[in-house]
């Protein structure tokens, strides 16, 4: 059987597996039929917030981490220590705070993941163009056809990447290698952390035998009920049922999970794959009802969503405000706008409408705005309003302002609206 | 209740009443029809409480009385009669149910009794008169395709029907405008509507008033207070909220500094708009207007999926001027033209342009340039 080396990456291509590396006396020998023939990866970093923090303040390397938003926000990264305690992400901070009280509690620092995603971004085109990020911290690779150009397999590349991005970034990352997309995610969180598992072709169908649909991306709480209803568990249920029933069941969903039923997906890694929407929202430090204090964070929202997507030359149609009141039930409305736009000033009038015809009171925990529904700007806020004459001249402001922050940095000119 | 009524008849009645109740309403008798029979009438009433019609029609009665029951259902089953056929309708006191009964079929249908069926409180109207059916056509017809469907400017949400001072005295006018067109209609001022507040009535009404305007020859009285609107011809009476809130100031919004005259016929206009926009996959797919000396170009840039140009003869005179505009909007606008040629009035290519028919003011078009 195939195998390879982790650490000094010697392959072994039909010699049976040794205990350890022949070469380097390592123990982390990776093992499988087709470890050699598969191509589609997945990369995910091990609690990627908490292990960036870890590097960049040593003193934390043996004490829990959460980061997440201040004392009322939830988890959103939390180190192996933390998760020993049973601190999951998406929980609330102070449930977190229950489980590990000896935590510390870190903000998170969004620019600066995100710079750290781009060092691993670069480690990642090195080996392929054919990258589909899913996040700051997780991707698909497409390494076929990629063995001639590097002179050796793909799970040999993916497995020096590992080693480089522990070396070279400081921290660590594990990886499914699979045959398609639905399988490499599933097999990247077998081996967590510091993980290396493939799911080849010949076991793909003994693999999914008797696991639950929840490991199905996309198929959520509602989703699961809905399948449980109709009697589906398991991956075997889902195999007794007959495309044209799945289909009829659960319209295009069903045909989508009659194939991921055989491990069967299509899906082609796709590079930047496009966007669907682009959001911020907020936490406030206390519950507030003051629709002027509102109203300033809606002003910095749209800003921040609308700077990114004219940095991503992109536009959007639809308006999405997001409440969340004290008992954490959320309020979202939408409004979609006569054409895509990119400017604040549109997304942000659009959503204090939205706000300002809300019958709630409040007091509300969370705001947050978005657009969606995402074009190009080439079709974006092209048409004027005729009942609103000024609406041109605050877009040439905008455009203005814009322009002096590119020049002098995004504090050399602020809104008044942004300070209340 | 028992009653005869000839098919066709009731047909028309039920066909009205059901495109005005609220499919998707949570009050169960807002789904019915309420059907009165008295004398030789029998008359049929549906609301959503913002609209409310009758429409009376002549039939046999049996037996006076009245129930309610559910318009799409009674619509569907009427429809489904072969033509011809004289229809029974029998309310059972007992049983709650209305039987219908044409030939052999027959149907027997849940009810729900009449006393709880909302009646529009009456109310007192400031102003009475009678417009013949094609003038109130016109006016509602060539400004509808600009009512807006913004839910946050919900006071565009409808045509305001007022009285303005046009070039040759006062007159009856009809505005709908979604910040991208307008459109202002004039018709001469009927007898009795002076003293009309101005109204909006909503997207709704319009549509079902049409329904009401069809006959050449007939008058339809109108009769308009702050709150409601009312256009009824002996057969159906339509009563309508109008919207509460302040139409904008449209007057400011029509220009009159516009110059530059392109004059076109205006059905090859609208031809050539839609051929060059095929090309444009896009939502807002722009046509690019280029025009010099008695010349037009329209063109397409879409450049994921390909370009088009088309060349018309025009009349024009001013300098060189290049504009974009929404395809469909240009369509819109052009559509409205039935007799003489498309005058368009330009300014800048970022400011409103004005369209309107030959040298009548009495219909005037106003829309948005797109940038391109």
């Amino acid at each position: 059987m195939p195998a390879l080396c982790r650490d000094c990456l010697t392959p072994f291509p039909d010699a049976p597996p040794p205990a350890r590396c022949p070469v380097c006396r390592s123990v982390r020998l990776l093992s499988h039929p087709e470890l050699f023939s598969l191509s589609i990866a997945h990369m995910d970093c091990d609690a990627f917030y908490a292990s960036v923090e870890k590097r960049d303040d040593p003193s934390l390397r043996d004490k829990a981490v959460i980061v997440g938003g201040g004392h009322r926000g939830v988890v959103s990264t939390c180190c192996y220590l933390a998760r020993i305690k049973g601190v999951r992400s998406a929980m609330p901070m102070f449930q977190a705070l229950k489980l590990c009280p000896e935590a510390v509690v870190i903000k998170p620092r969004g620019s600066h993941y995100a710079a750290v995603s781009r060092d691993i971004r670069a480690l990642m085109e090195a080996l392929t163009p054919q990258i589909e990020p899913l996040s700051l911290d997780e991707a698909f690779l497409d390494l076929t056809g990629t063995e001639r150009l590097h002179h050796a397999p793909p799970a040999v590349l993916l497995a020096r990447l590992l080693n480089r991005i522990e070396a070279e970034i400081g921290v660590t990352a594990s990886v499914g290698l699979s045959h398609n997309k639905f399988l490499a995610k599933i097999a990247s969180d077998i081996d967590k952390p510091r993980g290396f598992a493939v799911i080849g072709r010949a076991e793909t169908s003994d693999f999914l035998r008797g696991k639950p649909v929840q490991m199905i991306w996309g198929v959520g709480t509602a989703f699961q009920a809905a399948l449980e209803k109709a009697g589906i568990r398991t991956f075997d249920d889902l195999r007794r049922w007959d495309r044209q029933d799945l289909v009829a069941r659960f319209g295009s969903s069903g045909e989508r999970l009659y194939h991921l039923a055989r491990g069967e997906d299509r899906r082609p890694v796709r590079r930047d794959a496009p966007m669907k929407s682009i959001s911020a929202e907020t936490t406030f430090n206390e519950d507030t009802a003051a629709r002027e204090v509102l109203d300033g964070h809606l002003w910095r929202l749209s800003e921040r969503v609308t700077d990114r997507a004219k940095a991503k030359g992109l536009a959007g149609r639809t308006v999405q405000l997001k409440l969340k009141r004290a008992d954490f039930s959320t309020i979202t409305r939408r409004h979609a706008l006569r054409e895509p736009t990119q400017m604040a000033d549109t997304l942000y009038r659009a959503a204090a409408d939205l706000l300002a015809e809300l019958r709630d009171p409040g007091p509300f925990r969370l705001i947050g705005v978005g657009l969606s529904d995402i074009s190009p700007a080439t079709g974006a806020d092209l048409t004027g309003d005729l009942l609103d004459p000024t609406a041109g001249a605050r877009q040439k402001a905008e455009r203005a302002t814009d322009a002096i922050r590119a020049r002098f940095g995004p504090q050399a000119i602020i809104r008044g609206r942004a300070l209340s | 209740m028992k009653i005869s009524i000839e098919r066709s008849t009731l047909l028309k009645a039920v066909g009205q009443a059901q495109s005005v109740v609220e499919r998707r309403n949570t009050i169960p008798i807002l789904a019915n029809v309420l059907i009165e029979a008295e004398g030789s009438t029998a008359s049929f009433r549906a609301t959503d409480l913002d609209i409310e019609v009758v429409d009376k029609a002549p039939a046999q009665v049996e037996r006076a009385g009245a129930t309610t029951v559910s318009a799409v259902m009674l619509h569907e089953i009427v429809r489904k009669l072969p033509d011809g056929s004289l229809v029974q309708l029998t309310a059972d006191p007992v049983s709650g149910r209305l039987t219908v009964q044409a030939g052999r079929s027959t149907f027997s249908l849940a009810t729900l009794p009449k006393e709880d069926f909302p009646v529009m409180a009456s109310s007192e109207y400031a102003a009475n008169f009678s417009a013949p059916a094609p003038v109130l056509r016109r006016l509602f017809d060539k400004s509808k395709f600009a009512i807006s469907t913004e839910e946050t400017r919900y006071y565009l949400n409808g045509v305001y029907m007022h009285v303005a001072q046009g070039e040759d005295g006062p007159v009856l006018r009809c505005v709908a405008t979604d910040g991208h067109r307008l459109a202002r209609i004039d018709a001469d001022l009927p007898d009795g509507a002076q003293g009309m507040p101005g109204v909006i009535v909503p997207r709704k009404t319009v549509n079902e008033l049409r329904k009401l305007l069809d006959d050449d020859e007939a008058k339809i009285a109108v009769s308009v207070s702050e709150t409601k609107v009312r256009f009824a011809t002996p057969a159906i009476t339509l009563t309508s909220k109008v919207i509460d809130g302040t139409f904008p100031d449209y007057t400011r919004v029509i220009p009159t500094g516009n110059t530059r005259k392109l004059e076109v016929d205006a059905t090859e206009f609208a031809k050539a708009v839609d051929r060059v926009a095929t090309v444009s996959s896009e939502r807002s797919r722009a046509v690019k207007l280029q025009m010099e000396e008695d010349r037009l170009i329209l063109s397409v840039n879409a450049p994921d999926s390909g370009a088009a140009e088309e060349e018309l003869a025009v009349a024009y005179g001013d300098e060189r001027l290049e504009i974009g505009f929404n395809a469909k909007y240009l369509l819109e606008i052009a559509s409205q033209v039935d007799r003489e040629n498309a005058v368009f009035l330009f300014n800048t290519a970022n400011e409103p342009t004005l369209m309107r028919e030959g040298g009548d003011l009495s219909a005037v078009y106003v829309v948005m340039p797109m940038r391109v």
